[in-house]
């Protein structure tokens, strides 16, 4: 399949639509000079991502992660981000003097992993776009087949919020004990 | 006999209800360790009574299928499929019954709830005792699993639970740093040997395609071609494990340090029950031993042997009383694996059986003393006769036991253990084996004389233990009496036979040697080297003194001939020469100083010499020193790696990247 | 549609992610490239479920899998980096040289 094959499609129109603006707030993430800023290009990365999840008909996983993320996961980054105390405005030293060998490891990777895929699958053509709703069968197998797993992911996330508790959580020295009995 | 019974018995699969529901046992154990945890504190006796509980409910099930064994053996593994590895790896969860494993059922439960029972006495009112029970009950549950384990992989999950439990109990009063050392130390080797057990079990696991004990006999005994390939190698390993679990001589060096915990732990885990697993391993795997792995035993059989007898030595010159029991674990150990080693299944297991019996009476009667004069030291003892009447005739039947005493327990499954290193053609180490008797004997006679004879030295009033631990000693007495009998060579009990028929209930014939009447001549040999230990011991030690180190001082004869005749008559000729008078005293005098205190003294002092010279020579400079010198090498290399490391997370993740794309292409390119 | 299409992407995405991990010197910017990463794999596993259409859907069941546990790895990374903060008055990568003997 030429490029012009492949342009002619109108359904790739789309794909580039939302695949472009994807990248380049991912590539913003990670070179942004002010911190709030990277947390909402993640937050628009996200929603370029569940984008493509509806072009290949996962709805289910792209409105979950529109609900995950950018509802929960950049909120609490965002607190996190004010809680220590991180300088908000632009900030040159946000990222460190050192980026010339993640650089060039970063683009080994990505031509490493590009170059595998183009021998592994070439033009291999998707089957099942546009073709209804597979939320109905993603339910059936999270409560038939994978039903142990999805209770053990569940036990997980309770194990991480007993867990982030108690990290987090600061004993009070006696002193203040002291000052809030008083109060 | 037992070998046509162990031949119908595989085509047996019945058992009945307790067979069926023998899985409890498992269980009951972890519950008991989530409910101690979830509200242990609220209770009485802060969790001990529901550790007590569950171990109590087991022996119903232990003691039951015990009985059931004599009288209608079956063999049988209940399993559950948890998952696979490709197509035919299968992995299983389950329990097996057999004579084997319900041996050690019994073993664990009986022992694991007197001990939990002197437990209730002995940590009342210590630091963190729901800790300590829940613990102690997560280890009960680790080992059952591990008695109980159809296959490999279950083993391991065993052997790691008893492995943790252990760390976690070693480093019991972490308050102070040595604990937590020797907790480090305990798991630190056995991880190390551990390595060895999971690369035999893989290679087994891969060649064999099932980890299933039982399906490995078969292979064994029909002497399959491709087990045969690896079975030398994956014996090894396995042995290597068991090395470090079992602590055999090199790997000895974690269980004196393991003492650090209390003393009831010491009593289950480091004496009865889990140091034996790695001879448990041994016998569960003794067909591959017996039929394919002929060449590694020669090797077991060495490593046996320097450990029942070099390290039996140290127990000499320890002060700490838990130390003395501790290197004669060692040295109990030792006897054990040379006799699987050298093809005694029985022999070995049936002295698994009675050793953990007075081993863990001996342990908790040392607890008892250690409870009332707050010291672990024999230094600050002494006298302790007329103040613990109890401990003392309970220590003293556990000593005869251990030194191997016509009738008790010890004096049958040593014997038993001597003369089939004798059929076996192991005459030399059947001889170093009796020699290890006498070190036995005599480090035993030491310890109860310099315990609780002469005069106390320490401070306080030392007072007999609460009935709670003291009922426990007697309960443990008897069977260290008694069990010897269970096993007299050539004697079948009526209806229910003998030790070396429910223990030869397994899948497989053992194969093993078993004697049909008592070879008087061994046992007379090894019970006059106990008996002389004893005496010897009890010559050089009993006398009381200024201090208990002078008691336990023992100079050599040739260097200091006058202090020692200084001693000597003083005490032992004068009162001859006042009862005797004229040249027949003089004769008896003089014999007495010359000849038998010189035979006395000579024996005794090169007992001692050679004792010192194993502690400090080998045990103190070369297997620590070898440790030292790998520490060395590492902290070398350190100073040399150190400027690579820069702390600095971020660098660390560059190299990881940057190895990772590298393997990536290779396995693109390349490969 | 291709598959190499969405492989390429997912591709750019994670070595995006790469680089922020190893440059970026504040811990939470150091976790949203985590995050980044994270969403690349995800756009391949439901790429290639689109692909080979699993009668079970299984990229789309291990998408939600990754998600959670990202959630959860979200949760305990702040705690922890709010714990590193707490103690060193600092959330900086390159400060942190505790793991230097």
């Amino acid at each position: 399949m030429t490029f012009a094959d492949w342009i002619a499609e109108p359904v790739n129109w789309a794909f580039l639509a939302i695949a472009l603006p994807t990248l380049f707030c991912g590539f913003r993430v990670v070179t942004a000079r002010n911190v709030v800023h990277a947390a909402l290009f993640l937050v628009a990365t996200m929603g370029g991502v569940a984008a493509l999840f509806l072009l290949l008909s996962a709805e289910f996983v792209a409105w979950a992660l529109v609900l995950i993320y950018v509802g929960a996961v950049i909120i609490l980054l965002l607190f996190g981000i004010m809680i220590t105390r991180a300088p908000t405005g632009i900030d040159w030293t946000l990222s460190g003097e050192q980026q010339i060998i993640p650089g060039v490891l970063a683009l080994a990777l990505f031509a490493l992993i590009t170059w595998a895929s183009l021998e592994a699958f070439g033009t291999s053509t998707l089957t099942v776009v546009g073709e209804g709703s597979s939320t109905e069968l993603l339910g059936r197998m999270l409560v038939t087949r994978f039903v142990i797993p999805f209770e053990v992911v569940g036990f997980v996330l309770l194990g991480a919020l007993i867990g982030g508790i108690t990290i987090a959580r600061r004993d009070l020295t006696p002193l203040e004990e002291e000052q809030r009995g008083a109060v | 006999m037992s070998l046509l019974l162990a031949a119908e018995a595989h085509f047996a699969t019945e058992g009945g209800f307790f067979v069926d529901t023998a899985g409890i046992m498992l269980i009951l154990p972890f519950l008991a360790f989530g409910a101690i945890l979830a509200f242990g504190k609220k209770l009485p006796n802060q969790g001990g009574e529901i550790a007590v509980a569950a171990l109590a409910i087991n022996c119903i099930w232990a003691v039951t299928l015990f009985i059931q064994n004599m009288v209608s053996p079956v063999v049988t593994e209940r399993v559950i499929e948890i998952g696979r590895i490709g197509s035919n790896l299968s992995f299983e969860l389950g329990w097996v019954v057999d004579g084997l494993s319900v041996m050690m059922y019994f073993l664990v439960n009986v022992v694991g709830l007197l001990v939990f029972i002197y437990a209730l006495g002995y940590m009342h009112g210590d630091r963190r005792v729901p800790w300590f029970f829940a613990a102690f009950s997560l280890f009960a549950g680790a080992m059952l699993i591990l008695v109980a384990a159809p296959n490999l992989i279950q083993l391991i999950l065993g052997w790691e639970g008893v492995g943790l439990a252990s760390y976690f109990l070693i480093g019991f009063y972490w308050e102070d740093m040595a604990n937590v050392k020797a907790g480090n130390k305990a798991f630190m080797v056995n991880k190390l040997a551990d390595v060895g057990l999971l690369l035999g079990a893989a290679i087994l696991g891969v060649v064999m395609g099932t980890f299933s004990f039982s399906e490995m006999e078969h292979l064994a005994v029909s002497g399959d071609t491709a087990l045969a390939g690896v079975a030398v190698v994956a014996g090894l390993l396995l042995f290597f494990g068991a090395m470090g679990k079992s602590a055999q001589f090199p790997l000895h060096i974690w269980l004196p340090d393991a003492m650090a915990g209390p003393t009831p732990v010491s009593a289950l885990m480091h004496a009865a029950t889990m140091v034996t697993g790695g001879i448990y391993l041994m016998a569960r795997t003794f067909p591959l031993f017996q039929n394919l792995a002929t060449d590694a035993r020669t090797l077991m059989v060495v490593i046996g042997t320097i450990t029942l007898f070099g390290i039996g030595f140290l127990a000499l010159v320890a002060d700490d009383i838990k130390k003395v029991l501790a290197y004669s674990t060692v040295s109990q150990l030792g006897y054990m694996m040379t006799a699987v080693a050298a093809g005694g299944y029985t022999a070995g297991v049936f002295h698994l059986f009675t050793h953990a019996f007075f081993k863990a009476l001996l342990f908790l009667g040392a607890g008892s003393v250690i409870h009332a004069v707050h010291s672990n030291n024999m230094s600050d003892m002494g006298g302790l006769k007329k103040h613990m009447p109890t401990t003392y005739w309970t220590f003293v039947i556990g000593s005869l036991a251990l030194a191997g005493i016509f009738p008790l327990a010890g004096f049958w499954s040593k014997d038993e253990i001597l003369v089939t290193l004798g059929h076996e053609g192991w005459t030399t180490v059947m001889w170093i084996a009796i020699a290890g008797a006498f070190v036995t004997a005599f480090y035993m006679a030491r310890a109860i004389a310099l315990t609780f004879h002469g005069t106390y030295k320490g401070h306080g009033h030392p007072h007999e233990s609460p009935p709670v631990m003291t009922r426990p000693l007697i309960a443990l007495a008897i069977p260290s009496v008694l069990f010897g009998l269970l096993n007299i060579p050539g004697v079948e009990w009526p209806g229910i036979g003998n030790f070396t028929q429910w223990l030869g209930v397994r899948g497989v014939a053992m194969g093993d040697h078993h004697a049909e009447g008592i070879d008087f001549f061994v046992a007379g040999v090894g019970l006059v080297a106990g008996i002389l230990g004893l005496l010897l011991g009890w010559m050089i030690f009993s006398k009381d003194r200024e201090t208990q180190q002078a008691r336990d001082r023992f100079e050599v004869p040739l260097l200091y001939p006058l202090l020692r005749r200084g001693y000597y008559l003083d005490d032992v000729a004068d009162g001859v020469t006042y009862v005797t008078m004229g040249p027949l005293a003089r004769f008896a005098n003089w014999t007495n100083t010359y000849i038998f205190d010189g035979i006395v003294n000579a024996a005794g002092g090169l007992t001692m010499l050679l004792g010192r010279f194993v502690y400090n020579g080998l045990d103190q400079r070369g297997v620590d020193g070898i440790v030292h010198g790998l520490t060395a090498a590492t902290d070398g290399a350190g100073t040399v790696m150190r400027k690579w490391q820069s702390g600095r997370v971020q660098q660390y993740a560059a190299a990881f990247v940057g190895g990772a794309i590298v393997l990536a292409a290779v396995f693109m390119f390349v490969i | 549609m291709t598959v190499i299409q969405f492989v390429i992407l997912g591709a750019a995405l994670f070595s995006f992610g790469v680089y922020g991990l190893l440059v970026r010197r504040n811990l939470v910017l150091v976790l949203l490239s985590v995050e980044l990463m994270l969403a690349a794999v995800n756009i391949n596993l439901v790429a290639f479920e689109s692909m080979l259409a699993t009668s079970e859907l299984l990229g789309q069941v291990f998408t939600v899998f990754v998600i959670t546990v990202a959630a959860a790895e979200v949760g305990i990374g702040l705690a922890i980096i709010l714990m590193i903060f707490r103690n060193r008055q600092s959330a900086n990568a390159d400060e942190l040289t505790l793991m230097r003997w």
